[in-house]
């Protein structure tokens, strides 16, 4: 029997001469810095819930009806009727947040540690497109079930394109596909949601994990392992301070990724919408072109961005200006490389300024989230008694933005003058043997 | 074949005329894909003129009709509420509606209380900034949002504020008046929605 499935392996590999060798050169002779700690996991996390929305998507889409007039109904149908449907839905959702939860803390990581830095720059570009398609994917994805939060909110985001000049209007029926969003609006998101996202999303993931693997893995420590001694239990030209991805990171991620499904099943059964924070109380009601909800917000990892959009006032006659500091906050995490001139990488090595530059950016990212959500718009009154809510709101808002832009200035600033103190960076990473 | 000599000028403007004729294929190819996402003739078609009787809207009540899917606001504004419409001047960003928001509404209905008929507001309830629907606040009494507030409109996406006009105060997101649609009496307590009074008579 095993003579059988080695002759067949055999006849594969004759035919097939590029798959052993990619084995072993993203697997088992992919050397990773043995240093490795909890903030790798996010990446193999984000890898794992994007194979499960795949897979959960697809089998939403059988029982979806992607029209004005059913997309709605079909939902509940899926939620109430279909065997096992509400929990093909809530995966789905929750895997929705948990996407952009497992984001987030991936690219905090590569910013704690400089994994954008030389010579990982393009790794960062990408993972900067995946971020951006993501979103995209995520905000379509948000439409489809046409209740009312989906209709306005996306009445809202297509109406952003409507604030450039001149070809703003035209831009925005485009769009849509009509004069508000409908059948036409509804389909092309679909279509673009389900296949063309996901075709983009996959590839720019590919060419994320080729560009990583040509560089080789950062670590914690920020030191280059390619660059420290030769040598280790398995080959005498790998480097010394790398362990084979497969079987020691396989092992590890999949510990993560039981400590993750923990967590995303307890939600998924016992709070499914988190409070309004990852499925909306109003898009429990169908779809109503005439009446805005009274309180429109984003799902939560849009709220930094649209906080942005809602306190930019309006001069010159256009709107334009929250729409455009909204794409310049995303534009400007795309220089990070470039922007940070420092020469260490691990914040474990960096100057005081840096880490305490980082902790206002959280802050103020944090700030924008809090304000686009709504929440300030509660605690104001709470601290501060009877105040002007939507000064405060804009002034609170604007002083973020400043927080927000104003660290990468700093940190151009800190870096570039030689500002930064940092510590002496040790030759080999500290866990060496 | 049998020249050994290659051309490189030559070799070099073949391949670059033959990289423009296929990129000009590959734009012309797109045109059709752009284009589709255009509304198509059935959504352009669904826009017929929308008929309202104003008989039965109560003073300072507002009626919500649909007209091309866009809310039409219908106020029936009271005297109090006319009446503080100038004293809102100097917090408007265009209070004439003859500056950025000169193309905002049609001729006839340029003026201070934007309507044909002062008490009579027909306004597509559309914000100027990202297309919510404000909530209408006819009250004048003190809100959250303005202390001094005198009635108007409130939006609930990132609160642009208006007057019981359609004008937008100053130092909010939005950027214009709200836009006056087309419309003329066809009796007096009749208005048609789509149609201008010239094109009716």
């Amino acid at each position: 029997m095993a003579n059988v499935f080695s002759r067949l392996g055999g006849w594969i590999t004759e035919r097939s001469p590029g798959l052993m060798p990619m084995y072993r050169k993203h697997m088992s002779e992919y050397y990773a810095p043995k240093n490795f700690n909890l903030w790798y996991y996010f990446g193999s996390l984000a890898f794992l819930v994007l194979v499960s929305q795949i897979v959960t998507g697809i089998f939403l889409t059988m029982n979806y009806n992607p029209s004005a007039a059913g997309a709605f109904d079909s939902v509940q149908y899926i939620m109430r009727d279909v065997e096992w449907g509400w929990l093909i839905r809530y995966m789905h959702s929750t895997g929705a947040s948990l996407f952009f939860i497992v984001v987030f803390l991936h690219m905090f990581r590569g910013i704690i540690y400089g994994s954008y830095k030389k010579p990982r720059e393009l790794v960062w570009l990408l993972g900067m497109l995946i971020f951006l398609v993501l979103m995209a994917e995520a905000f379509m994805g948000y439409v489809l079930p046409w209740g009312n939060m989906s209709f306005w909110g996306a009445k809202v985001i297509i109406s952003l394109f409507g604030t450039i000049p001149v070809i703003g209007g035209h831009l925005v029926d485009w769009i849509m596909g009509d004069f508000l969003p409908g059948d036409a609006t509804l389909n092309r998101f679909f279509a673009l949601h389900v296949i063309a996202l996901p075709l983009v999303l996959l590839l720019l993931v590919v060419l994320h994990l080729a560009a990583l693997h040509e560089v080789g893995s950062n670590n914690p420590d920020g030191v280059e392992i390619k660059k420290g001694p030769k040598g280790n239990r398995w080959s005498p030209l790998a480097p010394a301070d790398g362990i084979p991805f497969h079987p020691y990171y396989t092992v590890k991620d999949l510990f993560g990724v039981g400590f993750f499904l923990l967590i995303a099943a307890f939600i998924i059964f016992f709070a499914p919408t988190l409070g309004g924070w990852f499925l909306e109380h109003d898009n429990s009601i169908r779809a109503n072109n005439l009446v805005t909800p009274s309180e429109i917000k984003p799902v939560w990892y849009f709220t930094s961005f649209y906080g942005i959009v809602r306190v930019m006032p309006a001069f010159l006659g256009t709107a334009v200006w929250g729409v455009l500091t909204m794409f310049a906050a995303i534009a400007v995490l795309f220089l990070f490389p470039w922007i940070d001139r420092g020469q260490v990488k691990s914040i474990r090595y960096r100057g005081t300024g840096f880490k305490v530059g980082l902790g206002v950016f959280v802050l103020a990212f944090i700030g924008l989230g809090s304000l686009g959500a709504g929440v300030t718009d509660k605690v104001f009154p709470e601290w501060f008694g009877d105040v002007d809510l939507a000064t405060w709101d804009n002034n609170f808002g604007r002083l973020m933005i400043l927080l927000y832009f104003g660290f990468f200035v700093f940190l151009w600033a800190y870096t570039h003058f030689g500002w930064e103190k940092t510590k002496p960076v040790p030759d080999r990473v500290t866990m060496h043997d | 074949m049998g020249n050994e000599v290659v051309d490189h000028g030559r070799r070099r403007f073949l391949t670059a005329a033959t990289a423009v004729v296929g990129g000009v294929g590959v734009v012309a190819a797109a045109v059709p894909f752009i284009k589709s996402w255009e509304p198509s003739a059935r959504a352009k078609a669904a826009g017929a003129p929308v008929t309202q009787s104003l008989k039965k809207i109560e003073l300072g009540q507002q009626l919500i009709v649909s007209w091309r899917s866009l809310p039409i606001f219908i106020v029936n504004r009271t005297k109090q509420q006319l009446a503080a419409l100038p004293g809102q001047d100097p917090r408007l960003v265009d209070p004439k509606s003859d500056g950025s928001s000169s193309a905002q509404q049609p001729k006839y209905a340029q003026n201070e209380a934007r309507s044909i008929k002062p008490e009579w507001l027909v306004m597509i309830g559309i914000c100027t900034h990202l297309g919510c629907v404000p909530t209408y606040v006819g009250e004048m009494k003190p809100e959250p949002f303005d202390p001094n507030w005198q009635g108007g409109y409130y939006c609930p996406c990132h609160h642009s504020r208006y007057d019981m006009a359609g004008r937008v105060y100053k130092d909010v997101p939005a950027p214009k008046n709200m836009v006056i649609p087309p419309y003329h009496y066809v009796d007096d307590m009749t208005v048609q929605i789509g149609v201008n009074p010239k094109e009716a008579s």
